[in-house]
């Protein structure tokens, strides 16, 4: 009992618990081929574009803040790199600029209102949600005439944004995992991801210990901001076009990953190890039930239930931890 | 024989908010190895006071000085470099952080170099549970354990072990006792003399007549936003104090009013 | 020269008082965003298919806005809305046009399904300490699962068809005089009802409480448990009344119909003047926010621009109306210190 106490207090434990949870369930249920579905690419896809958005939005949300604005930023960085390098036809590293700039610009925005006004971040980013769309929307058809635009992006470019390794797996993946390598760093063993925890606790001692919490507030939603437009930039490459559409589900998807994994909404608990697992906990809800005998038409259902069995775990390892911090006496 | 100069003095400070005057005239001293309480019923102006002092506001007249020398702060970090540490009444520790984590906020200590700084978690444990326990707080052992499992007096010994460790010569306590029970009160009052005994200036501010004579040198009690009494321990009976602090009428006035 | 009279001088500051009311900020608003299009669309705007288009439009955001801004005041979100719409809509469509019960069947069922929803999510938040956020989120996966996974299973497909009985279609679903939504005049007596709980009803001041501080009100006597379920139970029957609406008015319902009210009911909330933290908000403004999002949302048809920057404008808008909610705030403050 001793050995596992201290792992349950991590916040990544419901997450692990869920995974298994929902692993066992496909196949006690679902009829599950393990060794197809660990072979197949269609979840481990879904969930390298989610994941590298969930990193940045839950350490933002450990820092006591919420983004949902990335929901129209991920087109915003396909149709930004498609129209600058697919209809103007310019060198694609300059469509690659504009997708980043884009999120530069938004996540500024964002952080500068957050920090100027008394303004909650939540109605912050759905009034950037919602302008967004509509700069989005209205940008294409001014400049294109067309709500999708084509994109012939350069080999080399492809290679390293837009392959699929073996055919099926998208070279994502592995910007995934590097991102949630650097993520892991800086949260967890350097003094940077301190500070994010120490803000999200009290924000105003955070303040009065020294911490830049404003700096750090405007980094946060810059990155969360940029990483979706990163991941839009990757898809335009990958498919070759990009649709003005597209983007409000994963506000949702994100956060059930990123609760899920352990974070809590008032900010200041929360690991990258457990944001990780709790996307692949859900892309493997949504996308492995294909490959299970129950009808897919369930799967929002088991997000649903997944979502509040997890969080009543998380709350409850977490009463733990703080309970199990007194020693015997 | 001069005195030395007491470590911390306000000056006929004033402090208003455009045409709210909130604080009027205010004159104090701490010495070295004193405590002064500062007594005052809610609306008194304390906060304000503890604000001024711990650099959120700046005075609109008047002065601050440490050791003589006279103070400008613009904001918080400045007064805590300076040694002015400030332990508000509901934490100011990250109750979801390690005791470690939540220790060194703010400064961690690292190891490594360049972009590859590593927080020291050895290290800051081992510092964080040594100031705490060279407190007398023995229960703590693992700096890991969350601060949220702490008691309330064992959190407020943790701030105030935090404030000594980095060096403060002041330290003002915004009610330290208010949400505490008898037996976590003692324990923070008598980290209070403990503190003394290092040789800082302590501040202690509290609406609790009993707490205060338990560690107080020296008392002053402010009635909307003034000065009302400024007195030796000793010089004053616990009745006249908590009269002072009704804002100066005596019980017996008190009832005549109500119409006993 | 006479000096003022008392009278003139009480109606001075009565007016002036009128004027720092958070409501007057989103009033004034709505004129200038009402303005702005009329004059853009011209006679058309000014004329029934300009108001016709709008109220529409404001009726079935307003009456899922009310009870999510009553929510709100005290403290909560609900996401799920989203889903018990298209899931009520269905509801009456499988009971009474796929399996041809009577309509009134259906709508019950419709209705009956939002009340259930709002009772669990109700539940769910006053008996675990998670936020509402993520609650309602959850409840809204699990309705849009259920929702999608029942209708395949029954109608075999993501839409279902039905013919309302007359009685039903006239009340519930019709055009008057060809334009306007019969949806508008129920709107007016949610209104109503919802005013009178808030403002005039002892209740009302519990809602505040609530969204004030929890604590304080439970510790005051106030049954905080009961009134939050008994909000998310209006909020989930108000969504479903909606769903049925629709689905009479248009004969028809689907699967995918309803996520635009999860943040637009939000909007006219916080437009209105509801703070996102609680405590503070009113139906008036929640009416005056819902008009005026309506107004940008149509208006933008009728106006020869762009549809699409109406979201631009609207994002806008959010920001100014919360800004300038806030700045009313501080200025009564200020003013209210001043006076002691």
């Amino acid at each position: 009992m001793h050995l596992i106490a201290p792992l349950l207090r991590r916040p990544a434990a419901a997450a692990v618990l869920s995974l298994f949870g929902i692993l066992i369930f496909y196949v006690v249920f679902g009829g599950v081929n393990l060794g197809t579905l660990a072979g197949a690419a269609s979840w481990l896809n879904f969930a390298a574009n989610l994941g590298i958005v969930a990193i940045p939005v839950g350490l933002l949300m450990i820092s006591g803040e919420i983004d949902i604005s990335i929901g129209a930023m991920i087109p915003a960085g396909s149709m930004t790199t498609a129209i600058i390098s697919g209809y103007y036809e310019l060198p694609i590293f300059f469509g690659m600029l504009g997708a980043i700039g884009v999120g530069v610009i938004v996540g500024t925005i964002n952080g500068l209102l957050a920090i100027r006004t008394t303004v909650p971040s939540l109605i912050i980013t759905l009034g950037t949600l919602v302008a967004m769309q509509g700069i989005i929307l209205s940008a294409s058809k001014l400049l294109t005439g067309e709500a999708s635009v084509a994109i012939t992006a350069p080999d080399w470019s492809k290679f390293i944004f837009g392959q699929l390794i073996g055919g099926s797996h998208q070279v994502i993946i592995v910007w995934w995992v590097a991102i949630a390598a650097i993520f892991w760093f800086v949260a967890h063993q350097s003094r940077y991801g301190n500070w994010i925890f120490a803000m999200g606790g009290d924000r105003e001692s955070a303040r009065n210990a020294g911490i830049p919490v404003d700096r750090m507030t405007i980094i946060l939603f810059i990155l969360t901001a940029t990483s979706a437009s990163f991941v839009g930039m990757c898809q335009a490459i990958l498919f070759n076009s990009a649709q003005v559409s597209g983007g409000m589900n994963i506000i949702f998807n994100v956060i059930v990953s990123v609760v899920v994994g352990g974070v809590i909404l008032t900010g200041g608990f929360g690991s990258v190890i457990g944001i990780v697992i709790g996307t692949l906990t859900f892309a493997i809800v949504s996308q492995g039930i294909y490959f299970t005998q129950i009808d897919r038409n369930w799967s929002n259902l088991i997000i649903g239930a997944m979502l509040l069995i997890a969080v009543l775990m998380n709350d409850t390892f977490r009463k733990l931890a703080t309970i199990g911090s007194l020693s015997k006496k | 024989m001069s005195q030395p100069a007491p470590v911390i003095e306000l000056r006929d400070v004033n402090k208003s908010f455009g045409p709210i005057d909130v604080l009027h005239d205010i004159s104090l001293k701490v010495n070295k190895g004193e405590v002064l309480c500062l007594l005052g019923d809610n609306g008194a102006g304390k906060s304000t006071l503890i604000k001024t002092l711990a650099g959120v506001h700046k005075p609109t007249s008047g002065e601050i000085l440490l050791d003589g020398n006279r103070l400008s702060f613009d904001r918080p970090k400045d007064a805590q470099d300076i040694g002015i540490a400030t332990v508000h009444q509901f934490g100011g520790t990250f109750p979801l952080m390690s005791i470690g984590r939540s220790f060194f906020a703010g400064v961690e200590p690292t190891k490594g170099f360049g972009p590859f700084k590593v927080y020291d978690r050895a290290r800051a444990n081992q510092i964080a549970v040594k100031a705490v326990q060279d407190f007398g707080i023995t229960r703590i052992d693992d700096g890991d354990r969350l601060v949220g499992g702490l008691s309330g007096g064992e959190r407020q010994s943790l701030a105030i072990a935090r404030a000594v460790h980095f060096g403060a010569r002041v330290l003002i306590l915004d009610e330290p006792t208010a949400a505490l029970g008898v037996k976590q009160a003692a324990h923070v009052l008598r980290i209070v003399n403990e503190a003394k005994k290092r040789g800082l200036a302590v501040i202690f501010i509290t609406h609790q007549v009993m707490h205060a004579m338990a560690v107080g040198d020296h008392f002053a009690v402010l009635i909307r936003g003034a000065i009302a009494a400024d007195f030796r321990k000793g010089e004053k009976s616990r009745e006249e104090i908590a009269d002072l602090m009704a804002g100066g009428e005596s019980m017996a006035e008190l009832e005549a009013n109500i119409g006993n | 020269m006479a000096p003022k009279s008392p009278n003139s001088r009480a109606r001075a500051s009565k007016l002036g008082a009128l004027a720092r009311r958070p409501e007057a900020g989103t009033f004034l608003g709505m004129l200038v965003v009402y303005v702005f299009f009329a004059t853009l669309g011209g006679a058309v705007f000014l004329g029934a298919p300009g108001w016709s288009s709008f109220l529409n439009m404001a009726a079935e955001v307003g009456i899922i806005a009310l009870p999510v801004g009553l929510l709100m005041i005290a403290g909560e979100l609900d996401i799920s809305v989203g889903a018990v719409l298209p899931a009520s809509s269905l509801t009456v469509a499988i009971i009474s046009g796929h399996y041809d019960l009577p309509t009134h069947y259906g709508i019950f069922g419709g209705l009956f399904v939002g009340l259930l929803v709002g009772f669990v999510n109700g539940f769910l938040v006053t008996r675990t300490t998670i936020p509402s956020l993520i609650i309602t989120i959850g409840t809204m996966f699990g309705v849009m699962g259920l929702t999608l996974g029942l209708t395949v299973l029954i109608a075999g497909s993501t839409g279902v068809f039905m013919t309302p009985d007359p009685m039903a279609r006239t009340l519930l679903g019709q055009f008057i005089g060809g334009m306007f939504q019969v949806t508008i005049f129920w709107w007016a007596g949610f209104i109503a009802v919802v005013y009178y709980v808030l403002h005039i009803s002892p209740w009302g001041n519990w809602i505040f409480a609530l969204g004030g501080d929890r604590e304080s009100a439970r510790n005051a006597g106030i049954p905080t448990q009961r009134v939050t379920v008994a909000l998310y139970m209006s909020s989930g029957f108000a969504a479903a009344f909606v769903g049925v609406a629709q689905v009479l008015t248009f004969q028809s319902a689907q699967v995918a119909a309803g996520q635009a009210f999860i943040f637009n009911s939000i909007m006219c909330a916080v437009i209105g003047g509801v703070l996102l933290t609680g405590g503070a908000g009113s139906v008036i403004g929640i009416v005056l926010g819902t008009l005026t999002f309506a107004i940008v949302n149509q208006g933008i048809f009728f106006s020869g621009l762009d549809p699409n920057y109406g979201s631009v404008i609207i994002g806008a808008l959010l920001l100014a109306a919360v800004l300038s909610n806030d700045g009313f705030r501080t200025l009564a403050m200020r003013y209210a210190a001043k006076k002691t």
